[in-house]
């Protein structure tokens, strides 16, 4: 069984931390695919807030990394999602994805923030310099992203 | 009763993160439901006008508005996601 790994949490994640506990006792991994996303600034940006759906969002989460450990053949995988209140240049996802071989791993990991971004129910709304605030729009080029995997599948 | 949760612009505008309702008799699917809130006029007339906006999941699994719905389930109601 591939080892995986899913939290939703307000705290900062460790990276480091995160690939050790994937790996340890798993000798066959040749490589571990890592991706952490952050919050971008810009046109006066000072904060994103994360809300998701407890319950579903888990549920989703677990679907896409046994859909991805299944496709790819992971040894295994972490998904950690942060929620709350993040300012930019904070971390607000890490996937990781360990593999006997690179591409697989790499692979797998764009599939996961494909899916991640199109179907865990996370909402981001930014908050800029001059205190107002606005919902993020969802992006067409996310779904177009997800739709060249097929279905997710299990 | 059926439960019913709304996430993100449609919290915001409805001011309220969920609520429980009756089925009115006929409302078996999700579009229906979309219509019974919907005729309440106010912000659901305004949240509703275009559910094409707007996300379901019935239980906790994406869902689409021909999906059927029966008493205690848990619908909720969001835009697209935006995580990641």
């Amino acid at each position: 069984m591939p080892r995986v790994t899913i939290r939703v949490q307000a705290e900062v994640f460790d990276s480091t931390h995160e690939t050790t506990a994937l790996l340890a006792g798993q000798a066959e991994v040749g490589g571990v695919g890592a991706f952490t996303g952050f919050v971008r600034g810009g046109g006066s940006l000072v904060a994103l807030e994360l809300e998701h759906y407890p319950g579903m969002t888990e549920t989703m989460m677990r679907q896409i990394a046994e859909s991805a450990c299944a496709r790819f053949g992971l040894v295994g995988c972490t998904i950690i999602h942060r929620v709350g209140r993040l300012k930019v240049g904070a971390p607000i996802v890490l996937v990781l994805c360990a593999s006997a071989h690179r591409a697989a791993a790499l692979e797998a990991t764009e599939f996961m923030m494909d899916w991640l971004k199109t179907h865990a129910p996370f909402w981001k709304r930014e908050e800029f310099a001059d205190g107002h605030s606005a919902w993020v729009e969802p992006r067409a080029c996310d779904d177009a992203a997800t739709t060249r995997w097929g279905t997710l599948g299990a | 009763m059926l439960r019913i949760l709304y996430f993100a612009w449609l919290r915001d505008r409805l001011g309220r993160s969920g609520e429980t309702v009756s089925l009115s008799a006929g409302v078996d699917s999700v579009a229906d439901l979309i219509s019974q809130l919907r005729a309440r006029g106010g912000a659901y007339a305004e949240v509703f006008a275009r559910p094409e906006l707007i996300r379901v999941a019935v239980n906790q699994s994406f869902a689409t508005n021909a999906a059927t719905i029966a008493a205690n389930d848990e619908i909720a109601f969001f835009p697209p996601v935006t995580g990641g």
